[in-house]
Formats: structure tokens, C-alpha cells, sequence
């Protein structure tokens, strides 16, 4: 599968993004440059984590002007996959391609540290493959990443098998206890209705080699990439 | 000189006005051969000034151990030391203080003090990896010392997160002697090939100059040494003296120069941060033995109008100073555009010992680089010192006068509870410590912090430490217990000891007594590198920290802050400090001693504030290091960790917060009790072997000169000390974690 990840100014995790696929997933990665007007041939791209532009003025709100996004949004629209990761979720909400938005954390500080993820929709390709009654363990870091979003659209969410992850405890039980952010209803990541376009604010690349003592983020892409070519 | 605009000469009175002696002034006149002009003058104030020329140190520094085996760049040679690591790898690294910025404005003071020290790494053509960060406040329940916590961790966190460079790793301390006057001081290191390092030089006459990143504003202008009448426009009063950070444009800043350092358009490079433009330009004509051309009216100004020393003096973050090669400006350009940064030609190399400033088409500075610099013209002082009074005093302390509580178990909840040992989460959780994938700690704890160099079988180890109650017990034997420190956290985490960076915070030089602790933290470095091998790659001076406690002026607790680095061979030897198995034994390795002298212990729950430094015995602390490295090669160890602040009680209690495990164990009974679990003698480490391994373990311990105790074994959650039960390791844990926000909140 070909990847291609975006460096938008500012973007800090393009990198380790670029890592994972390539060295431990195998797969073919092309850097994009925000700058750049069309999307390579790639089958999935992938907005990753960092400060786009800064994240001044609001995460993720200048980083959907760039040029790529238009292709990228066109891309998505065409059923094309796109993955957004933390910054990259902040700014699929921001261009519209995914419903609600992700506001400062309930304890106002910015928050790095392992948290669990339990699993849920069993349609998305992203978490089809996984476990749902495991506890994954993946990192987080943001000043932002509160999920909000009105009660119809949360209504879609649920109905629709839209929900990919909640916060929970090490055995996958979803509290307020383990909501780290004061997400509405835990909620981690989400994709859109035609289960193309995802977005998550854990970071799945930073769990994913073995000499950093954790790979439950590999599971995460195997899913995705196990349910594509199958 | 023909200048006309600033014809008018400057005065003595001025030259006191802007921090300069009468003397240094008379000097400056000699040099010049004529009285300076006003904007000179200034130029002369900052580069002579003690941040910038190490006037009042140098001498000292100089007999610092620089030599080693893996020095590619030594101390003062570059913006940073540079280490080679093998593998055709590179490591620069540097500590540097930010104290007096965050003392009036903690967030931005903290947050550019991130900013600088990334800048000195990566203008040298290295990647930044890593950050550490060394914190000390004063107490912990004054709403001065909340204050400035909550400013310093945003402003780190804020500036960090954003450039993207995870910190792996740090300390904090609460003493009031901080209290009016934090210390931040910032360790960043950074990986580059051997071969590819940039210099801080300038050659090449005719070859233009450059200026890229941010603008140029009125921030960071000293505001205070610009106090006089004859000079202080009505503006002026609005001027923050304490420089503003960006850390979007320095993200940009780090991949438009790094992009730019592997063309072969670069002479030199140098980043802007004291004494801006005036000091990156002299600094890189003198290093290079030329001279250099500049016309102030072509840098980009964020204001308008600005007088020509505002743009000289500025701090204006997120800057460089670049020599191109002549023929080659586009490739700069296209680089600089790309990014969206300025980058402008401000003006070129000229032949001699000359620096010319133009504005306005007149010549409005002409001075000698060489004059102005540390290592040419810049003054050097010997500083009278005097060992003071206290001193002896402390050493009158006798473990006597204290009587051992009744119940310890209530001392060991005292201490897990105490700021300077709970656990720092607090803080840490607001950094991101995991951008970038390389940092191995995360989920393994070791006592250093383990950058990952992806794709090679090696590790780099890092830390910062100082302990500075012992320091101001006894300076010299304090500096050596905080290098041995370092080392002993790098070699328990299966590194090996490198090199160091330091930074060292004082109070005021001119006072003898703050100055002999200054010497005598110089003299125990120097013995405990030389002893460890690991050379002294640079690092900042920070004079004048002091606090007024009841009236009094009272300099800081000499902190010479230590910043090790260290080489994971083989990532197979990483040992991490959580207990792994119920059961394993756990043995105590160096030698225990009846000593409670400057523990946390003393201090804080007895109050008993004078006390001597605690044992230390550096040819002890070395064999115990040679001993560690050859356990945890031999692959016998599955857990290590140090024995410092709070003693061997709290050395158990971590490891087993961190394993969710417990421990059952014996004291030595020829040591009072609590002395043997609270006092924080030097030069010991607890392990844990396989039960199994007993006799091949002991048999090999054995060969070794370190003296070595059976404690006891892991258990899996009750901690027991001499049969008695001290409670469970997850009720150590939930006040472990939370002490330090319940007190800040």
C-alpha cells in the first residue's frame, strides 16, 4: 500500500510516522510537502502529529488552507483513505472531513502519557482486525483533545459504527475514571460515515518498536492494512 | 572614525550606567585608541559583561578536565562540546541557564531558555534529540514558588512540545534559599555525522553574510542598563527585558538550517542569543580572523525606526547569523523561502581585525573583534576568595544529637510525601517525553534517561543532577558527589560515562565566600571527571543567584548542575529499576555507613539544616561503577538503581512503585536503622537476581572489591522492613504520585 504522509509547517511527528511505515510495516511511504498540489498515486495519506502553523489561532485551523488539502479532501471525498493523528484529527475536524471538534483539555495542561484504548467500531477498517474486549495501550500528547460534538451527531456516531476508540482502564472497562481529556463519552477517535477518513488523538507510531518496550500501535495499521488487502 | 550620526563620545558615567567598571572603560579607550561613541560603548557593555565574556570565571573553567579519548570539539571551541559516539555518529549536547528571565517572567523566561539551547545544537548541523531539564524553586507552599512553577513547566512544556523534542528526563528541588531566585537551567542534545559539523567561524573575505529566521525587535535589550537620561527614549519604558519565544518559527528555523547544512553553501553558522547580531558577528570574525561589513539598515525589523544599538543589542529569539560562500546565495534563498523565513544579506567578510556597523550610509560602529571577545580582548579577572564560617560549623554535627524516631514507617511516609522525592509527574506529564520514537524509558524506567539511535545496535544515556545542600555543605566533595551521581545513574542504566556539560549557578562573584564555593566546586569536578574519564564539553556560568531571606541577602545554594552524557553499547544492557518477579533476592551493593549528614531526612523531618556533606569515597563510588558494569554485562541483574535523595527506603520504594511489586527486607544491624534506610550515604545501589542465581551471583560479587549485603526479596505488594509491615506498594504509590500536585494546587 502507498502512504504518503504530509509535513505541514510545524508538523513534529511526520517522521516517526514515516518510520513505522516504512521500517516496520513495510510499506511504501512518499513525503508530501504541504506546498504540493497533488497527492502522488498514494492509497492512503496521513496527517500526522505536531503544532501545524504553529497551532496558532486554533489546532489544526490554518493547516486545512494549505494547497494539499484540497487534494487531499478530493481524495476523501473518492473514498480514498486518510488517517489523522492527534494534530492530523484536529485538522480533519477543522476541513470538515470528520464531525465535531477537539477543544482544550478539562484540566487545561497539556497531557503526555500511556493511556488504554478499548477498540469499538467492528466495521472500521482501522479497528475491524483488533480486539474488542482488549486494552490497548497507547500514548497521548495534547493541549487539545477533548472530543465535543452535539448530541446528533454523537446519535451518528453510535448508530453508525463510526466510534473507533474510547479511553478506558488497563481491562477495557470505559469509566470517567480514565477519561484523561473529559472527552464526551471517552471518546478517542472516530472515522467518518463511509469508514474512509479516520482521526485519533492517541498516537499509534509511538507504540509500534519493540526496543521502545511497546507495539500495541502496530496492531492498529496490521488492522488497517490486514482488512485492505484481504 | 567618520561617523557623523554618533560623533558624540561617550562618558564614564555611561559606561558604570551599562554594568562596565571605570577601569574596564579606561581599557576599552586604550584599545581603541579613542573614546568610544555611544553605540560601541554598548556593544563593549554586553560582550565584556559576565554572561558573554566569563570575566570573573574563565580563569577557573581553564582547569577543567577537557581532554578525552571522543572529544571531536572541546569546551569553548563551539556553540556546544561534540562527542563522537561510534558508528560514524556525533553527539553535541550543552546545559544552560535561564534563571534571571524566569525569576521575572517564568514562562517566557523558561521558554526561550528551551529555545536557546536547542538553537546552540542544532546551528552546529546536529538534530536535536533529546532535552533534560534541571528545575529548583523555593518553598513549595509560597504562592510565589506556585507561581513560578506553573509558568516555568508551561513555558517548557509550551516551547517544547511545539519544536518537537522530547525530554527524557530531569529533576526538581524545593529549598528555600530559592525563593526569590529560581534556577532553570536546559540540556539539550543532539545527533549529527561525523565530518558534517557546521563552525561558528567565519572565512573567506568577500563572502556575504546572512541573516535568516525571525526579526528583529526591541525585546530582550537589556532595559535596565539603558536607565540613563541622556540616552533613555520615553519608549524604552515599555521594553521587556526578557525576550519573547516562538517556537513554531524555531521548528522552522531547525529544518530550514539543517536542510541548509547539508548543502555546500555554508561557511559558518552561529545562533543569536546574548548580545545578538553584535555577539554572533564578532564571536565568528574572531574565531575566523577576519573581519566583517554590516549594514544594520538591511536586517528586518518588527518596528519601525529602530536606533542602531536596539538593533545590535536586540535578543530577538528564533535567529542565525550565516556565512555563505559566494556564488551560492540562492540555494540559501530557495532553502529560507521554502520555510517561509526571512532571510536577508546583510553584509560581507572584509580583510583584518574589524568589525564596521552601517546605517543610514554612515558608519556608526568600528570596532575589534578580537578586542571583544572571551579569549582575546575580553578582560579576566582573579577573584579574592575566603573559606566563610559555616563551613566548620556544619562539620560539628553529630548523628548523636538526633534521637531515631519511634516509628520509622511514619519517616518513610514523610518522605515519599516530601516534594524533593514524590514523584515529579506533575511536571512531567506536561512535556511531551515520546515525540520523536527514540525515548526507551517510557515504558522501561532507568535511572538515566535512554535515547534510542534508530538503526544501530547503541543507545545514548542522559541526566542531569546536583544535590546542592551538599554542595553548600562542603563545595568540593558536593561537585564530586554530583558528577559521581551522574555517573552512577548512566552506569546502573548500562551506559558508560562519557562526558559532561555543566552549568553552574552562584551567587555573587565579588562576595569571597560565594566565590570560594565556586572554587571548590571547580576543584571536585575536575577530581571526579578526571577519576569517571569524562571531560568537561562546556557549558554556562550564572553568577549573582541569590534570594533576601529575613532581610538578608543570601546567595542561592551553589548549584553546579551536572548534564552527563553517556553510550549504551549494546541496548541488550539496558537495565531498567522496576522490580520484575516476586521473589527475586535483592542485595545492596557499597558500603553503608552511619551517616545522616544533608539528607532529606535530616533537613526536612528533623529541621536540622546544618550538617556536613555525606560520605562519599570516590575510589569506593569507582569500584562499585566497574563492579555495576560488569554485573549487568554479564547479564546476571534484573533490576538497578541508585541510592540517592531519601536514602535506600525510598530507592526500594521506587522500584517497586514502578513494578508494582513489594519488598521484605533486613537492615544491617550494625548501623542505626534509620541511618541505614534514610541516610543518603554515597556509593550504593540496589539490585535484584533470580532466586535461582544466588550462588553464581555471590561467587562473582565476590571477585569484586565492593561490599555487598543479602537485603532481602520482592514480594508482591507488601513492604516489610525487619518483620515489621510498613504498608502496601500501591498505597506508597497513589501518595507517591500525587504529593507534589496536592501542594502545588
Amino acid at each position: 500500500m502507498k502512504f504518503g504522509v504530509v509535513t505541514f509547517p510545524g508538523s513534529n511527528c511526520n517522521q516517526d510516522m514515516v518510520y513505522v511505515l516504512k521500517e516496520k510495516l513495510n510499506q511504501e511511504v512518499v513525503e508530501l510537502w504541504h506546498k504540493n498540489t497533488s497527492i502522488e498515486g498514494c492509497d492512503a495519506i496521513v496527517l500526522p502529529g505536531g503544532f501545524s502553523y504553529g497551532d496558532y489561532l486554533r489546532s489544526g485551523a490554518i493547516a486545512r488552507f494549505s494547497p494539499l488539502m484540497k487534494e487531499v479532501i478530493s481524495h476523501a471525498q473518492n473514498g480514498g483513505i486518510v488517517i489523522g493523528v492527534c494534530n492530523g484529527f484536529q485538522i480533519l475536524c477543522e476541513s470538515g472531513l470528520l464531525p465535531g471538534a477537539l477543544l482544550h483539555n478539562n484540566n487545561q495542561k497539556f497531557i503526555c502519557k500511556n493511556v488504554w484504548l478499548k477498540a469499538e467500531s467492528k466495521t472500521a477498517r482501522l479497528t475491524k482486525n483488533l480486539h474488542h474486549d482488549k486494552a490497548y495501550k497507547i500514548p497521548i500528547a495534547h493541549g487539545e483533545g477533548r472530543y465535543f460534538a452535539n448530541e446528533n451527531i454523537l446519535k451518528d456516531l453510535n448508530d453508525n459504527d463510526q466510534i473507533l476508540f474510547r479511553y478506558c482502564n488497563e481491562a477495557a472497562e470505559v469509566s470517567q475514571d480514565c477519561n484523561p481529556n473529559g472527552s464526551q463519552e471517552n471518546i478517542a477517535g472516530i472515522c467518518n460515515k463511509n469508514k474512509n477518513v479516520f482521526g485519533m488523538m492517541p498516537h499509534p507510531e509511538r507504540a509500534a518498536d519493540i526496543s521502545l518496550g511497546n507495539t500495541d500501535g502496530l496492531s492498529i495499521f496490521e488492522s488497517l492494512l490486514n482488512t485492505i488487502t484481504a | 572614525m567618520n561617523t557623523t550620526k554618533n560623533a558624540t563620545v561617550s562618558t564614564v558615567e555611561q559606561a558604570v550606567e551599562l554594568g562596565l567598571k571605570k577601569d574596564e572603560f579606561q581599557h576599552i579607550c586604550d584599545i581603541m585608541g579613542r573614546t568610544p561613541n555611544f553605540t560601541e560603548l554598548s556593544i563593549y557593555s554586553v560582550m565584556w559583561s559576565e554572561h558573554c565574556s566569563y570575566k570573573n570565571s574563565i580563569k577557573w573553567l581553564k582547569t577543567l578536565p577537557k581532554d578525552g579519548p571522543h572529544m571531536l570539539v572541546k569546551a569553548g571551541e563551539e556553540n556546544a562540546g561534540l562527542v563522537d559516539i561510534g558508528d560514524g555518529l556525533a553527539c553535541a549536547f550543552k546545559i544552560e541557564s535561564h534563571n534571571h528571565p524566569s525569576a521575572l517572567e517564568p514562562y517566557q523566561g523558561a521558554a526561550t531558555g528551551v529555545g536557546g539551547i536547542n538553537r546552540d545544537i542544532f546551528t552546529m548541523g546536529a538534530r536535536p534529540v533529546a532535552q533534560l531539564n534541571s528545575l529548583r524553586f523555593g518553598k513549595v507552599d509560597s504562592d510565589r514558588t506556585k507561581w513560578l512553577v506553573k509558568g516555568v513547566v508551561k513555558g517548557i512544556g509550551d516551547y517544547g512540545n511545539s519544536f518537537g523534542i522530547p525530554i527524557v528526563g530531569g529533576e526538581v528541588f524545593f529549598d528555600e534559599c530559592y525563593d526569590q531566585n529560581p534556577l532553570v537551567n536546559a540540556f539539550s542534545a543532539g545527533i549529527m555525522k561525523v565530518g558534517d559539523m557546521i563552525s561558528a567561524t567565519a572565512s573567506g573575505v568577500g563572502n556575504p553574510v546572512f541573516i535568516v529566521g525571525s526579526s528583529t525587535g526591541k525585546d530582550g535589550i537589556h532595559g535596565a542598563a539603558f536607565a540613563s537620561k541622556d540616552i533613555t527614549e520615553d519608549s524604552m519604558d515599555d521594553l521587556p527585558s526578557v525576550q519573547v519565544g516562538d517556537p513554531f518559527q524555531e521548528k522552522l528555523l531547525l529544518e530550514a538550517t539543517l536542510e541548509l547544512a547539508k548543502t555546500d553553501a555554508v561557511v559558518g553558522m552561529q545562533d543569536m542569543g546574548a548580545a545578538g547580531i553584535t555577539c554572533s558577528t564578532s564571536e565568528m570574525s574572531a574565531a575566523g580572523g577576519v573581519g566583517m561589513k554590516i549594514d544594520l539598515d538591511k536586517v528586518p525589523t518588527r518596528q519601525k525606526n529602530m536606533k542602531d544599538w536596539e538593533i545590535l543589542l536586540s535578543e530577538s529569539q528564533e535567529r542565525m547569523l550565516v556565512v555563505v560562500e559566494k556564488g551560492k546565495e540562492a540555494i540559501v534563498q530557495a532553502i529560507f523561502d521554502k520555510w517561509d523565513l526571512n532571510c536577508e544579506e546583510i553584509g560581507e567578510v572584509i580583510e583584518g581585525d574589524v568589525l564596521e556597523f552601517h546605517m543610514g550610509g554612515e558608519l556608526v560602529a568600528k570596532l575589534s573583534p578580537d578586542s571583544l571577545v572571551l579569549g582575546g580582548g575580553a578582560p579576566i579577572y582573579n577573584r579574592e576568595y575566603k573559606e566563610p564560617a559555616y563551613y566548620q560549623e556544619f562539620k560539628k554535627f553529630s548523628i548523636d544529637s538526633i534521637e531515631q524516631p519511634s516509628d520509622l514507617k511514619n519517616v518513610g511516609q514523610f518522605l515519599l510525601e516530601h516534594p524533593n522525592v514524590a514523584s515529579k509527574k506533575w511536571v512531567y506529564e506536561q512535556y511531551d517525553s515520546m515525540v520523536g520514537t527514540v525515548n526507551m524509558s517510557t515504558n522501561n524506567p532507568t535511572d538515566a534517561g535512554i535515547v534510542n539511535i534508530k538503526d544501530t545496535n547503541k543507545a545514548l544515556a542522559m541526566c542531569v543532577d546536583c544535590n546542592s545542600r551538599y554542595v553548600n555543605a562542603d563545595p568540593e566533595i558536593g561537585t564530586s558527589i554530583a558528577v559521581s551521581e551522574a555517573a552512577r545513574n548512566i552506569t546502573v542504566s548500562g551506559g558508560h560515562p562519557s562526558a559532561i556539560t555543566n552549568c553552574l549557578n552562584f551567587g555573587n562573584p565579588y562576595n569571597p565566600e560565594s566565590y570560594w564555593q565556586f572554587v571548590g566546586a571547580i576543584k571536585g569536578m575536575s577530581a571526579a571527571c578526571e577519576k569517571f574519564k569524562t571531560p568537561v564539553t562546556g557549558g554556562n556560568v550564572s553568577f549573582y543567584n541569590q534570594s533576601v531571606i529575613d532581610g538578608n541577602e543570601v546567595p542561592v545554594f551553589p548549584t553546579p548542575t551536572i548534564g552527563m552524557l553517556g553510550v549504551v553499547e549494546d541496548k541488550a544492557h539496558i537495565t531498567s529499576l522496576n522490580f520484575k518477579e516476586k521473589g527475586d533476592l535483592i542485595f545492596l551493593l557499597g558500603k553503608s555507613v552511619e551517616d545522616i549528614g544533608s539528607s532529606e531526612y535530616l533537613y526536612s523531618y528533623h529541621g536540622v539544616k546544618e550538617s556536613p556533606v555525606p560520605y562519599f569515597n570516590m575510589q569506593e563510588e569507582f569500584e562499585l561503577h566497574s563492579a555495576v558494569k560488569t554485573l549487568i554485562h554479564q547479564n546476571w541483574i534484573t533490576a538497578a538503581h541508585d541510592c540517592s535523595d531519601g536514602g535506600l527506603f525510598i530507592a526500594l520504594s521506587e522500584m517497586g512503585m514502578a513494578g508494582s511489586l513489594g519488598f521484605d527486607i533486613v537492615t544491617d544491624s550494625e548501623i542505626r536503622e534509620d541511618a541505614f534506610l534514610f541516610g543518603e550515604c554515597q556509593g550504593r545501589v540496589v539490585v535484584t537476581i533470580d532466586r535461582d542465581l544466588e550462588d553464581e551471583f555471590v561467587e562473582c560479587i565476590e571477585k569484586t572489591n565492593v561490599p555487598f549485603i543479602l537485603l532481602g526479596h520482592v514480594t508482591k505488594g507488601k513492604v516489610v522492613i525487619d518483620d515489621e509491615h510498613y504498608g502496601f506498594i500501591n498505597e506508597f504509590k497513589e501518595k507517591f504520585d500525587l504529593a507534589l500536585e496536592k501542594r502545588l494546587v
